[in-house]
């Protein structure tokens, strides 16, 4: 059912959410709170994907919006056995409201549970000191959802604080682990490293930090071939090379030493899926952490040869 | 790979969310236009692809009896892809797939058939990259696995170049007994080193049965109560709502008791009841598993505390359903089981005196597998006689299937009542907690074959073990002259099994 409250608190929210439970059966085993931290013109593809993850993942969704209201005021509308097993919670925040965000958010957190907040667009320079975020203990954020991906993503790197990670990192798993079993099946000792994406394509960027450090090889990155987001990988040694080049987005290429190039599937996936993917694991993830590192030390090195900023 | 010394740069134990993802290899389905083929193993396969967990170039040999040409069979694939994967359709997917499907129309005996399906091989391996490693997936009757596998020994196809590798799957039942368990187990041998072969319990790919391990061993609040001081008595059941459904070849002359306690209620019988492992390895967590297993001893007269039944026409869940007998196929005269019920008990300090009781059934009334441990009642119930009359004993039920989760059954009061006491359940459902869609136990199983990786995979002194324990049964039930009590199909089942439990002062839980 869906209950509707203007101009509630938290107490209000709670005692409705009582009630819609009793209504529809105690909805329990609920896993984790997310708080999804949206802008109003991203409610709807916000909702979609708070309830694609509800099913994936039984939880109390908060998602957080600022209204345009001029009272001091919270809107809550509750949604408890509709679409997902879990339950949501959408607040809209007006007026001055919008700045203490965290009184109404602290009440309705699951007792002892974990809890992830989820930026889907802009997100704080520091989501880990914002007072949302230090609520969490995982910080979602997408560096695509920003207007200058490759800008944002080095904003997170700079200010990456345990905890934190970001989808840029999960639209990396198939391509990381198709690199890392391509490596399984034809060792080779690694001497160089091409990869190239698209313009503003973060995933890029970071996957060629990822590589640089875990390789500890020069990575080349070409922004100039047509195509969406990574367009190609090669990983070569002196004498080899193993190559993935996909430029549809979706299939690609695989070619290793001696051997025909066969294809794979290495589709682009959508936030949805991609955020059902990283809510699997809630530990802590030192792998992003150094990745995330390398990314600054590629900038700075590049910047310090005086090259400017590096693609 | 094992056999590399190499050292992956990519890899880094701290690195879980990267996938293990399959080498390089190929799967060669025998009996592939069976039922398990279509409905399991082919859109597991593609689930897997799905997923990005097979490598480029896989490849996917179908080897049937039928006159088809590669691109029929593809089809075949893409329709049972179509029908019964777990994950959506992609063309991408089918893309990568299809590249390295291949058809051998062929028959087990003919040696033609066999140099062909060879060649097949060497071509994906040149062509695709499959690079030597082949798994050989017997989806054939067990009467077929002798012909497969010598077959496969005699044209070379078991023996593994060196750096690649050579894998055969095959599914219960493993032998009839003891001594067939024995042969089969030489015979493979001959062919196949010990860790390249995997004999499959689906059972053991399911997520709540590896959640059996994860709740025993995981929490602090269960082990405490895990033995003979708390627990009365333990039910494992494995329920099936059909009937023999088209199979009357396989199951006839087979029954109950082999196709399923044999197999998968022994091996649920050990996950429960055994020891902590040293760790969750092949080797040791099958140590543990042995040893309860060889601590589990059949009761000492077979007339009281086993039972056997044969379901008879009756009407289950609202449908007029025909007896055994009358199946298609099934001689008027079979004395199969289709229920087996056993009571075992296990000689150790932990479960001295506590009864497992283990059943399994066709034409019950409704499918359901699970364990389900009874805790002795209070020592003292400080209340009125009448107060608690309602009130059973504490319980925690390991729902396998479906349904996936756990029960714990305690006593509540009833409110508005002075004191009166009834039993409430508190439910964790795995749908609910998790994914709504969890991978099924053929992915899981498949990925394994093809890296290699053995914990789930039931190991041969497993197997012996469980026939030492169900032979004398098999052999008492033989040498009887009565067949087996008929009960009413949608029924739980004969009276002898009730009375079985009664025996001990105890009662069926209705599952």
């Amino acid at each position: 059912m869906i209950v509707n409250l203007t101009n509630t608190n938290a107490a209000g929210v709670q005692q409705a959410l009582g009630r819609a439970r009793h209504h529809v059966g105690a909805a329990s085993g609920l896993v984790f709170t997310l708080v999804v931290l949206a802008e109003l013109s991203e409610y709807d593809e916000a909702l979609a994907a708070c309830v694609e993850a509800g099913r994936e993942h039984p939880s109390r969704i908060l998602l957080l919006t600022n209204g345009r209201a001029r009272a001091d005021r919270l809107d809550a509308s509750i949604r408890a056995g509709e679409d997902s097993p879990g339950e949501i919670i959408a607040l809209k925040f007006h007026g001055a409201l919008q700045h203490h965000r965290e009184s109404v958010v602290l009440p309705l957190l699951l007792p002892d549970l974990p809890v992830i907040c989820w930026w889907p667009g802009r997100s704080p320079k520091a989501p880990g000191m914002d007072p949302i975020g230090r609520l969490a203990d995982r910080r979602i954020t997408d560096a695509m959802g920003d207007p200058d991906p490759i800008a944002a993503l080095e904003v997170r790197a700079r200010n990456y604080c345990e905890g934190d990670t970001d989808l840029t990192w999960t639209r990396l798993t198939r391509w990381r682990g198709l690199l890392a079993a391509a490596l399984d099946a034809y060792p080779m000792d690694v001497t160089r490293v091409g990869l190239s994406a698209s313009p503003t394509n973060a995933a890029g960027t970071l996957l060629a930090a990822w590589l640089s450090h875990r390789l500890d090889v020069p990575v080349a990155v070409d922004r100039g071939k047509p195509g969406v987001g990574i367009t190609g990988v090669v990983l070569g040694s002196e004498t080899d090379e193993i190559r993935v080049m996909r430029t549809d987005g979706n299939l690609a290429e695989f070619s290793a030493p001696g051997l025909p190039s066969r294809l794979v599937a290495l589709p682009r996936r959508d936030v949805n899926t991609l955020l059902a993917e990283e809510l699997r694991r809630l530990d802590d993830d030192p792998i992003y952490a150094e990745a995330m590192a390398s990314v600054v030390r590629r900038i700075d090195r590049a910047v310090s040869r005086g090259r400017g900023r590096p693609e | 790979m094992s056999t590399v010394a190499h050292v992956n740069p990519l890899r880094d134990q701290r690195d879980p969310r990267l996938p293990r993802m399959a080498g390089p290899s190929a799967l060669v389905l025998f009996g592939v236009t069976g039922d398990l083929a279509r409905k399991k193993l082919l859109p597991a396969v593609y689930d897997l692809a799905n997923r990005g967990l097979l490598p480029p170039g896989f490849g996917l040999v179908g080897f049937a009896r039928r006159d088809w040409a590669a691109e029929h069979f593809a089809e075949l694939v893409a329709e049972s892809v179509r029908t019964h994967a777990r994950t959506e359709f992609r063309e991408d997917v089918w893309k990568q797939l299809l590249e390295g499907i291949r058809f051998v129309p062929g028959e087990l005996h003919d040696n033609e058939s066999f140099e062909r399906l060879k060649r097949t091989l060497t071509d994906l391996d040149e062509s695709q990259g499959t690079g030597g490693n082949h798994a050989f997936y017997l989806s054939v009757p067990p009467s077929a696995f002798d012909m497969t596998v010598a077959q496969l020994r005699r044209h070379g196809l078991a023996d593994r170049p060196k750096g690649s590798w050579r894998r055969v799957v095959i599914e219960k039942p493993f032998g009839h007994d003891l001594a067939s368990a024995r042969e089969l187990e030489k015979k493979l041998a001959k062919a196949f080193a010990p860790a390249s072969i995997f004999r499959i319990d689906h059972y053991l790919g399911k997520e709540t049965v590896q959640n059996l391990l994860a709740f025993r061993f995981a929490n602090t609040m269960f082990e405490p109560i895990w033995n003979r001081t708390y627990i009365d008595h333990v039910q494992i059941t494995m329920a099936e709502d059909i009937g023999i459904a088209g199979r009357a070849g396989y199951y006839d002359g087979i029954g109950a008791a082999r196709d399923v306690i044999q197999n998968h209620l022994l091996q649920l019988l050990a996950l429960t009841a055994m020891e902590e492992p040293a760790s969750f390895g092949a080797d040791n967590l099958s140590a543990e598993k042995r040893k309860v297993l060889a601590a589990a001893r059949t009761p000492a007269d077979f007339d009281l505390h086993t039972a056997r039944g044969q379901y008879a026409t009756g009407w289950a869940g609202g449908v007029e359903v025909p007896g055994y007998l009358e199946e298609q196929g099934i001689p008027a005269d079979s004395r199969t089981d289709t229920y087996a019920a056993i009571r075992v008990d296990i000689d150790n300090r932990r479960w001295a005196g506590v009864p497992f009781y283990l059943r399994t059934g066709k034409r019950l009334p409704r499918r359901v597998t699970e364990v389900a441990l009874n805790l002795r009642r209070a020592p003292h119930l400080p209340f009125n006689g009448t107060d608690v009359r309602a009130l059973g004993n504490n319980a925690l039920v390991l729902r396998i299937q479906p349904d996936e989760g756990i029960t714990l059954r305690f006593g509540a009061k009833v409110p508005a009542t002075p004191m009166e006491l009834r039993d409430v359940n508190m439910d964790f459902g795995y749908g609910t907690s998790f994914a709504e869609s969890s991978p099924e136990a053929y992915e899981r199983l498949l990925l394994d074959v093809l890296l290699g990786s053995e914990p789930l995979f039931p190991q041969p002194e497993e197997v012996e073990l469980s026939w030492e324990i169900l032979d004398p049964v098999l052999d008492h039930w033989a040498a009887l002259d009565t067949p087996p009590e008929r009960y009413a199909s949608g029924t739980w089942g004969p009276q002898s099994a009730f009375d079985m439990l009664a025996r001990d002062g105890f009662t069926w839980r209705r599952a």
